[in-house]
């Protein structure tokens, strides 16, 4: 018999907001918790997003005005949100993808594939920030 | 082990594999997205400026006289949708226990998409 089988590991049951902020998540975690919440972020915000769609496609003065709302610099923050949420959802979907074809199944390398995803989708989204806002 | 037949007079009423449907809607969907996503991203790159002619012709251009522009992004719109519905219902399964309110959520939910669909849609095909 090992050791942990007779060792009670510590359980983590009804957890309160409180030991939310005291539970430390692995990797592969907080990449499921971050799918979440940037799923529900564009679920939200869908009806936004075709408003600008919309501006922008009926007309050529549409498409500037859209330009002059995107201009603004509290629009240009909830678009830099937004543009993390699609990328983090996209990385992290293709990762789940993978891990269905059972790849990367071992606690390893799906950690490994976590950071990945929060790395991948950060990175993206700082080039495409820099876009935004002009910088680049 | 209780013989399935015994579970329900004409079928099995409850048990595993409801979930199967909506797991591989979620991953067909997903797929779809993300290539039309690629497929959005090679348009604007290979794009002579980012102009208003051209933002168009990425959603109205033909092939063969189809409108295959609006098909595409129709398609991707109704992917988006039900994709959304399972992964928002989920949210609410996993969070929201009282069925009144859960209830209440979800149609709320199927509403709100319906409605963005719709929007989309009358923009799209208006050109």
């Amino acid at each position: 018999m090992s050791d942990s089988a007779t060792k009670p590991r510590p359980q983590f049951r009804n957890i309160s907001p409180v030991d939310l902020m005291n539970y430390r998540l692995p990797m592969a975690g907080k990449v499921s918790i971050l799918h979440r919440v940037s799923g529900a972020l564009l679920f939200l915000c869908l009806p936004l997003l075709i408003a600008l769609f919309a501006m922008s496609f009926v007309s050529e003065s549409g498409f500037a005005a859209m330009s002059t709302v995107v201009g603004n610099p509290i629009v240009k923050l909830i678009l830099l949100a937004l543009i993390w949420g699609y990328l983090h959802h996209f990385c992290a979907g293709i990762r789940y993808l993978v891990l269905d074809l059972h790849i990367g199944m071992d606690k390893h390398s799906a950690a490994k594939s976590a950071s990945l995803v929060l790395g991948v989708s950060l990175a993206l989204t700082a080039v495409f920030g820099l876009k935004l806002f002009g910088v680049w | 082990m209780t013989p399935i037949e015994k579970i329900g007079p004409k079928r099995l009423v409850v048990g595993a594999h409801y979930g199967t449907f909506g797991f591989i809607v979620q991953r067909v969907t997903a797929i779809i997205m993300a290539v039309y996503t690629l497929v959005l991203l090679v348009g604007i790159l290979t794009m002579s400026g980012f102009t208003y002619q051209g933002w168009k012709n990425l959603f109205t251009f033909t092939c063969l006289a189809m409108p295959l522009g609006q098909i595409l992004a129709t398609l991707a719109m109704i992917s988006l949708a039900w994709h959304a519905w399972i992964g928002i219902r989920d949210i609410w399964m996993d969070y929201v226990k009282p069925v009144g309110v859960r209830l209440f959520l979800m149609v709320l939910t199927i509403l709100w998409l319906v409605g963005s669909i719709v929007y989309f849609i009358h923009i799209l095909w208006r050109a």
